[in-house]
């Protein structure tokens, strides 16, 4: 879904004789109240009542923010205006100079979607229904021999509304088959939607699955269901307990700040725990419950966690993560080479951010091992830097690892939504372990299975030098699998790290403000460039950018930029990004998923991630390429790499047949 | 009697209404106040009363913008191609923007409503362009950007 950034710009209010027909009869008086010579005799009282008013009347003043600038203003669209800071050489800048006019200018040309342009956005390997709206994944685990995923979906339209679960199962968590709605919204305590949970497996392997549901009254709540037939590995019709719901907003928080129950972990009682984010004013919240049998809970005193100014914490997501091992592990698991990680999905700024931490049982709580970055706060780690909200892992106990989902939604207008028939993606499922050797982060690969779409594949070694383009011969660039090796040239490291009067700039650089792929540094930018049409008039580049930093220390970003993604002025293209830790000796490495209107980029092995949505309308089917760049200014750069093509993942609609010979297997 | 008209301004002004409160956080003060105020229900509404409102308020521009798109046709054939990319683009926000926004106030999942109504304002924007600066449409077109963006901030309170 776009956002003002794509808005025309926004001029003064004049009077506006066209908005009087809105206001329906007469401009009324503002304050019906307004008193003229109302009193005019308590002047005493009236003095004294004053200088209350005045102190008030200054306090009103003084904290009225600046909270209606922050909305009108425009984004990295305005790239247009931004000029290189570095020398303007270089293939890469004078060949985008055309096109910065176009897509920067509000007046630019007429564009219509046409259904050529729309039908080539769908993906061949990311899950994503027949048609129609979905956003968060739930309740996703494996069970006799299938992974299952669930997803919030609207069976009516290609907009957020209606919300029931959809359902497809797969082997692999590549291959999926669709398969009939798993709930409806059929109940009073659901008949207002049918909205986020996750499932727990109990002792002795049966499923439970807590779920929000919004009541005919628009009250959060939260219900169990279960699978109706446990021997079916298929799972297809699901029974909600009779009692539902098993839990209501408690005293101090509004019905509305009452969502996304999580998995359930085993506290050392032996009792079963979960915790449900909410709110209260601007503090982002997770309750905390108990329980023996998923019916009746008791809320625990404490909190999981809080962190004030950081507003409603959805689809809180809590798990166990070795510090020592490279497998996932179960969410009951707890001991001494084990963290916590607490995540929540920030409904202010749909950013998911998670911390690293310990978590204390006795009492349900847990503390970051770095407050400065605690959940949600600004500087707060992500999953992922570009558009990835609603995300939920969930323990693989078929391959002993944990996987996170996300939710994936468009950048484009809801007309085109409208007319493609569809909206949002789920991104490649990841594998989600603690960076080892950094201790401090997460680290996230696609699951292996994405490899077995892999099909042919070219390998190549080149030399890139400043200021260089050059195309890779790939054939078809709409379905990729990148892998990347860099390394910048040893003589300008050395020569631009013992520079004095090269500045230090990686305190002020950030992938979002610095200008994006143009902007030409000493050590970069430098990466590919994706979903480039052959004059790069559309393209979207995923690159480095080192940056030399005080002491004579490098800083090194992966970011994604999106500004020159398309010619449509109608969809959002932002610059999305991260610092990311390179460890001495570490070469720079990157992985890229090209899969049409979705490219996700993996940094340093997975320590940051970004994905992105875009949009070409050239760029597209046979007219989409792959370069290869290098901007800095002097350095060279090696690059090792090989380019797969990926297969598509077939995913299978729904048909009876197709459930019928899956269920003989 | 300075002293006391001060006091009088104090009052009104301390006793700002739940519509003036609102509207100070919006980039539109002037507007989100006549487009409230001009609905009897803004009295007695909530937060999410004044934003249901106030998306009543994008559906009848969005009415009235597609009635004058369908009378373009006749008097300006010429812009044709311009006039339907327009009255696609503000059947979405009759269709898809408005209904999703109304659902997810009343629901209490805002987000999803500020989807919709930044959404009014970048079709209105999209159909604006299409006519390469010889817009008929313009002065409407700015109504709904300027309605969207008080409305997507009235929105926002709700998070």
């Amino acid at each position: 879904m776009a956002s003002s950034d794509a808005l025309l710009p926004i001029s003064a209010r004049e009077e506006d004789p066209l908005l009087s027909s809105l206001l329906d009869g007469s401009r009324s008086d503002p304050n019906p109240e307004t008193p003229r010579g109302r009193r005019p005799f308590k002047g005493l009282l009236a003095v004294s009542f004053g200088l209350l008013f005045i102190a008030f009347y200054v306090a009103l003043i003084a904290t009225h923010d600046g909270s209606r600038s922050h909305d009108a203003k425009l984004e990295s669209d305005g790239t247009a205006t931004t000029t290189s800071r570095a020398r303007l050489a270089g293939v890469s800048e004078k060949s985008n100079d055309r096109l910065w006019k176009l897509s920067g200018d509000r007046k630019a040309a007429a564009f219509a979607w046409n259904n050529s342009m729309l039908s080539w956005q769908r993906t061949a390997f990311h899950f994503q229904p027949e048609q129609n709206w979905m956003n968060d994944p739930n309740g996703p685990l494996f069970y006799k021999g299938w992974y299952h995923f669930f997803y919030q979906y609207n069976p009516n339209a290609a907009v957020w509304g209606d919300i029931v679960w959809g359902h497809a199962v797969s082997k692999d968590l590549i291959h999926w088959v669709h398969l009939p709605l798993a709930m409806v919204a059929d109940q009073w305590y659901d008949a207002n939607g049918v909205w986020t949970g996750s499932a727990t497996f109990l002792d002795d392997g049966s499923i439970v699955m807590l779920y929000t549901g919004s009541t005919d009254k628009s009250v959060q709540v939260q219900n169990l269901a279960y699978p109706e037939d446990p021997n079916d590995p298929l799972l297809l019709n699901w029974v909600k307990f009779s009692g539902n719901p098993v839990l209501v907003p408690p005293p101090g928080i509004l019905p509305k700040d009452f969502r996304d129950p999580t998995t359930a972990w085993k506290t050392s009682e032996g009792k079963w725990r979960i915790t449900i984010g909410s709110k209260l004013n601007r503090t982002g919240i997770s309750l905390v419950y108990d329980t023996t049998d998923f019916k009746t809970f008791e809320k625990l005193d404490t909190l999981l966690h809080r962190v004030p100014n950081t507003g409603m914490w959805e689809c809180v997501d809590f798990y166990p993560v070795s510090m020592t091992a490279a497998n996932g592990l179960d969410t009951s698991v707890n001991g001494p080479n084990v963290k916590h990680i607490v995540k929540a999905s920030m409904d202010d700024t749909r950013i998911d951010h998670y911390a690293v931490g310990t978590y204390f049982d006795s009492n349900g709580t847990w503390i970051p091992d770095d407050p400065t970055i605690d959940v949600g706060m600004k500087a707060s780690l992500r999953y992922d830097y570009g558009k990835f909200y609603a995300s939920k892992t969930f323990y693989d106990q078929n391959k002993g690892r944990r996987i996170l989902w996300g939710w994936i939604g468009e950048s484009d207008s809801e007309a085109a939504d409208v007319q493609k028939g569809w909206s949002s993606l789920q991104g490649i499922p990841r594998t989600v372990v603690l960076d080892t050797k950094t201790g401090k982060n997460l680290v996230q690969w696609p699951v292996e299975e994405t490899k077995s779409l892999r099909l042919s594949n070219k390998k190549f070694d080149i030399e890139v030098g400043p200021g260089k383009v050059v195309p890779v011969d790939v054939d078809s660039a709409t379905q990729l699998d990148i892998e990347a090796e860099f390394e910048i040239n040893k003589e300008s490291l050395d020569k631009i790290l013992g520079d004095t009067s090269v500045a230090a700039e990686a305190e002020e650089f950030s992938c979002q403000t610095s200008g994006g792929s143009t902007v030409r540094g000493a050590l970069g930018p430098f990466g590919f460039s994706v979903l480039a049409d052959e004059k790069l008039s559309e393209q979207t580049p995923v690159y480095f950018y080192v940056a030399k930093g005080k002491d004579s220390k490098l800083k090194t970003f992966f970011c994604t930029d999106a500004s020159r993604s398309s010619y449509a002025n109608d969809v959002v293209k932002p610059i999305y990004g991260s610092s990311v830790p390179v460890l001495k000796g570490e070469k720079l490495t990157m992985r890229i998923l090209v899969d049409h209107s979705i490219v996700e980029a993996f940094g340093q092995g997975g320590r940051t991630c970004i994905t992105s949505r875009v949009y070409p309308t050239k760029a597209i089917y046979g007219a989409a390429k792959l370069f290869l760049f290098n901007n800095a200014v002097d350095a060279t750069v090696t690059a090792s790499f090989k380019v797969w093509q990926m297969n598509s993942a077939f995913i299978h609609p729904y048909s009876e047949d197709a459930v019928r010979a899956l269920s003989r297997n | 009697m300075v002293m006391m008209m001060m006091m009088v301004v104090m009052v009104v002004v301390s006793e700002a209404s739940i519509v003036q409160q609102t509207c100070k956080e919006t980039p539109d003060f002037n507007l989100c106040v006549s487009l409230l105020d001009s609905d009897p229900r803004s009295s007695s509404a909530d937060t999410s009363g004044l934003a249901l409102i106030l998306v009543d308020k994008i559906k009848g521009l969005a009415t009235k913008t597609l009635n004058e798109i369908n009378g373009l046709y006749e008097k300006r054939p010429e812009l044709k191609g311009a006039l339907y990319e327009c009255s696609q683009r503000y059947k979405t926000i009759l269709n898809a923007d408005v209904p999703e926004a109304i659902e997810a106030i009343s629901k209490g999942v805002p987000k999803f409503a500020e989807d919709g109504v930044i959404d009014a304002g970048v079709e209105a924007s999209a159909c604006e362009t299409g006519f390469n600066g010889k817009s008929p449409l313009t002065s409407l077109t700015k109504s709904m950007q300027n309605i969207s963006n008080v409305t997507r901030a009235v929105v926002r309170l709700l998070l």
